[in-house]
């Protein structure tokens, strides 16, 4: 499954804009805090409902989003890699909770910001690989649902199939 | 890099026109044999840029992260797509929109490739392409496979040659224009794309189209060759053709463009820019790219040699059936509505968004009972979710169609009256109803250090910023300020059209004991309007975190002082450029890094500015400093030449110029502790010695282009100047001391003087 595009959205981001994370990408390119390589920080904190800040990163990007007007963090897992599945997908997730964690302590957000762990939202980022289709969906699931028993237990959770044809393929996984 | 690359030919087979796959294939196989080192660096450099694929900020492998300059470990470190250009660094992906025409299916692609590609966003730039950032070369060939599908190509989106083709966006429906240009800005375009006479350019050619001589939605005297719309009767029959321009350009010293003929037949257009591009491809300069433009090729020429020699060629030319067969179908070009006319219905309790949003969003189309709206972009910036957004409103209330402007916006053409309001709750929906279209807010912006490798100062961060002070500043909601425009360049290259705004910025450094800042050249007097009518001089660098003060001082003092019906130029003629200055000197007095540090980072960018690997010398101060003394008296000088030009006195002007260099020059040879005779004879002998012949004074980018404005002007010392000739000689004087500035910068004095 490749170019997984993983999402956490903020539970509590009390007047924290998005520039606010400028300062803080900047700093985990000096401390290399990534596995990834880092490269640079991009600004589009003026675009309504747009990606944000975004740390680019030579493997991935990770971005405090604000997409479909939803507050989060996001990992888009640009390089394609080796492995199955199951490794793509908790890469993501691994790298993305990393971020969460390590954002809520910097000095800037702590106390202001906090990620739902509950609930995350999963993109493949290929509309050729993947397009957004019942037919995707049927070739996925029992992938991602072994990834999520994983993550939330079997049972625990609730997985939805989103967005319209034009979209990336996406679902949207909620403990229950 | 893409899992899918392998498989968008075999995907998109049969819906790409033959010849644009054939050129996308062999795009790939050089980049497959790039990949094995069969192709020298130089060569494929020019060759990705014919195909829109350009470098990007640190893809040389450096960055300076605020602490040190480190090295990029990119996974293959020895793989170059250029000279000192490492193959996995990310690039940008221009996309040539000719005359910004878009259609609903090639909206809904760009937000795909936005997505998949690139960083989400997809960036409209002043010559009304799309650039993609942070793209990776072995991701092009599917990029453009996929823009190819819907019948867009990057052929010659950059390197040298013909550029995108801009045009008025309101062609068509403008209530000023001569004719709509459309189908000949279109059939241009595609005629000279790939043609064999404009394959041989020393550097860019740029061609626009506007409908008429007085608006400035296509900015025709900033071009190579621009080509304004005039009809006349003979015989009581009506004939279009067009009033023709040439040698126009801004870039680091702007040229006007002169007119080369009044009334050029229509059926003439295409042959006479191929003749054009005959005599620019054999007599244009091509060993040094700072004097390739068409401009120096005219001014070296003379305007009337020029004109004798197109002409010349124009005879020699075999005829193409192309060069008129286009003119069958101009009048079936033309865009037809989706919607009968409307009314819109004025309601006396109108929400006060949505009138402020008619107000300067909304253009009374010359159709009765249609407008075109501006959908404004904060910095040309629209998100993949906005440009699918975007194609179904497209589809909703007009013909599927939309296009770009030079003010990096998109406009909505032939929206009927009564489907105003639907269309402003339309764009509600993904935060594209912006209101301030065409005003002070609506800042234009080139990329800048974001993602420019040749960017000195944050000019989107400046931007940004701006507009956020300026939303919420009383002073901008005067009919008087709102109007006025302003224009940000990230370095003298002039992306942002600097010198064409009332309020005009470009980026420059400073050195203050060894620590560098990033300032802003202030740039007034520059007219938008008459097709960009004239051009503006900077009076000085402020620090870029000064600069919305700097906007905030000289919007009041015009607001407060103005006389009744007297514009923004006429307001800074009147008051003068010492005025100007002495109203911003305070602004200018940069304090020690030690009294401020925070003037010595850039706009939403918090590192310790730099523009290289800054070296703070134990003893850098004492050293420095007298330098910085006199090269700020050269500034001054420069100033004082344009305050004699102000006043007409053209021979004080020029000399004072010519002057404010060689004390530059004077300035750093005495920096090197090198050996001159005291004349200007000896001076200019030492500097070229020291460093010219060194390169030592080479900008990174523009090699030895500031030094070659000296010599120059060394040379023509003495003789006399015109007023134009004058004023390209004090924008040169500028640039060759911003040049001395750059020098110290790049060379610590104690290496220097070892």
């Amino acid at each position: 499954m490749q170019h997984v595009n993983l999402k956490f959205f903020a539970r509590a981001a009390d007047g924290v804009s998005t520039s606010e994370a400028i300062p803080v990408f900047h700093r985990w390119i000096q401390n290399a805090s990534c596995p990834e390589l880092l490269i640079d920080v991009a600004d589009y904190s003026h675009v309504p409902a747009g990606p944000g800040v975004l740390l680019i990163g030579n493997e991935a990007n990770y971005s405090l989003d604000i997409g479909r007007s939803r507050f989060g963090l996001l990992y888009n897992r640009k390089a394609a890699d080796a492995g199955d599945a199951q490794s793509h997908l908790r890469l993501a997730y691994g790298a993305a909770l990393a971020a969460c964690e390590r954002l809520e302590q910097e000095p800037e957000f702590v106390g202001r910001l906090a990620f739902d762990r509950r609930e995350l939202e999963i993109t493949l980022n290929d509309r050729l690989l993947y397009p957004n289709t019942e037919a995707t969906w049927t070739s996925v699931q029992p992938e991602v649902e072994r990834f999520c028993d994983g993550i939330f237990g079997a049972g625990q959770y609730v997985v939805r199939h989103e967005g319209e044809p034009r979209e990336r393929f996406r679902v949207n996984v909620r403990q229950i | 890099m893409k899992a899918s690359n392998g498989e968008w030919r075999a995907k998109l087979e049969g819906r790409i026109d033959a010849d644009l796959a054939r050129e996308i294939d062999a795009f790939e196989h050089e980049i497959a044999l790039k990949k094995h080192g069969k192709i020298d660096d130089k060569i494929f450099a020019e060759t990705r840029l014919r195909r829109g694929s350009y470098g990007q900020r640190y893809d040389n492998g450096q960055r300076h992260d605020g602490i040190e300059s480190r090295r990029l470990a990119y996974p293959q470190p020895g793989l170059t797509k250029g000279p000192n250009t490492l193959w996995d660094a990310p690039g940008m992906q221009r996309i040539k929109i000719p005359f910004g025409g878009l259609n609903a299916d090639q909206l809904e692609v760009l937000a795909e490739l936005a997505e998949e590609y690139s960083d989400g966003i997809g960036h409209i730039t002043t010559r009304q392409d799309v650039q993609l950032h942070f793209v990776h070369i072995e991701d092009t060939p599917s990029i453009m496979r996929r823009l190819a599908s819907v019948g867009i190509t990057t052929r010659e989106a950059c390197g040298n040659t013909v550029r995108n083709v801009t045009a008025c966006p309101l062609s068509g429906v403008c209530r000023d224009q001569a004719f709509d240009v459309t189908p000949y800005a279109k059939a241009l375009a595609y005629f000279l794309l790939g043609h064999p006479d404009t394959q041989d350019f020393g550097r860019k050619f740029k061609v626009a189209f506007s409908g008429c001589d007085t608006n400035p939605c296509a900015l025709v005297r900033i071009h190579d060759l621009g080509c304004v719309a005039r009809t006349r009767t003979v015989n009581g029959k009506t004939e279009r053709g067009f009033d023709v321009y040439v040698g126009g350009g801004l870039g680091t010293v702007p040229y006007q463009a002169k007119l080369f003929e009044e009334f050029l037949p229509e059926e003439e257009l295409l042959p006479l820019a191929q003749a054009m591009s005959r005599v620019f491809a054999r007599l244009g300069e091509k060993k040094n790219r700072n004097t390739a433009r068409m401009k120096f090729l005219v001014v070296k020429l003379g305007l009337e040699e020029f004109k004798r020699l197109v002409w010349e060629e124009r005879k020699t030319l075999p005829v193409d059936p192309r060069w008129t067969s286009f003119l069958s179908g101009v009048e079936q070009e033309q865009e037809t509505p989706l919607k009968p006319p409307g009314l819109l219905d004025i309601q006396p309790a109108e929400p006060g968004d949505f009138r402020e949003w008619r107000q300067t969003n909304v253009y009374r189309q010359r159709q009765a009972g249609y407008s075109t709206v501006t959908v404004t972009l904060p910095l040309g910036d629209v998100t993949a979710d906005q440009l699918r957004a975007l194609a179904d409103i497209a589809r909703k209330y007009v013909n599927e169609t939309v296009r770009t402007t030079v003010e990096q916006n998109i406009v909505l053409r032939w929206v009927s009256d009564s489907d105003l309001r639907n269309v402003y709750e339309d764009l509600k929906q993904v935060g594209l109803h912006q209101a301030g279209a065409g005003t002070i807010l609506d800042l234009v912006a080139c990329p800048g250090t974001d993602t420019c490798k040749l960017g000195i100062s944050s000019s989107r961060g400046l931007a940004g910023e701006l507009r956020l002070r300026l939303a919420e500043n009383d002073v901008a909601r005067d009919e008087s300020i709102r109007n006025l425009r302003i224009k940000v360049s990230g370095c003298f290259n002039s992306c942002g059209q600097h010198h064409i705004a009332d309020l005009g910025f470009y980026g420059v450094s400073r050195n203050k004991n060894g620590y560098a800042a990033p300032h802003f050249q202030v740039v007034l007097g520059g007219q938008w309007s008459e097709n960009a009518g004239a051009y503006g001089l900077a009076i000085g660098a402020v620090p870029s975190k000064r600069i919305p003060e700097t906007v905030d001082r000289i919007t009041r003092r015009y607001l407060a002082e103005r006389q009744a019906g007297e514009s923004f130029q006429a307001f800074i003629r009147r008051i003068g450029k010492a005025e100007c200055k002495k109203m911003l000197e305070d602004l200018m007095a940069m304090p020690a890094h030690s009294e401020d540090a925070s003037l010595y980072t850039d706009w939403h960018d918090p590192r310790e500015y730099t523009i290289g690997d800054m070296g703070v010398g134990e003893c850098a101060g004492e050293v420095v400093t007298p330098l910085e003394f006199q090269l700020t008296a050269c500034e001054r000088e420069a100033f004082e030449a344009q305050l004699a030009l102000e006043k007409g006195d053209i021979d004080v002007a020029a000399r004072t110029a010519y002057e404010a260099m060689l004390h530059g020059a004077t300035a750093l040879l005495n920096w090197r502790r090198a050996f001159y005779t005291n004349s200007e004879e000896g001076i200019v002998e030492a500097f070229r010695r020291e460093f010219y012949d060194t390169q030592l004074f080479f900008d990174p980018f523009a090699g030895g282009k500031f030094a070659h404005y000296f010599f120059r002007a060394h040379e023509r010392a003495g003789q006399q100047y015109l007023f134009e000739s004058a004023h390209r000689l004090i924008e040169e004087a500028q640039l060759f001391i911003e040049a001395c500035h750059g020098c110290t910068l790049r060379q610590p004095a104690q290496t220097v003087n070892a």
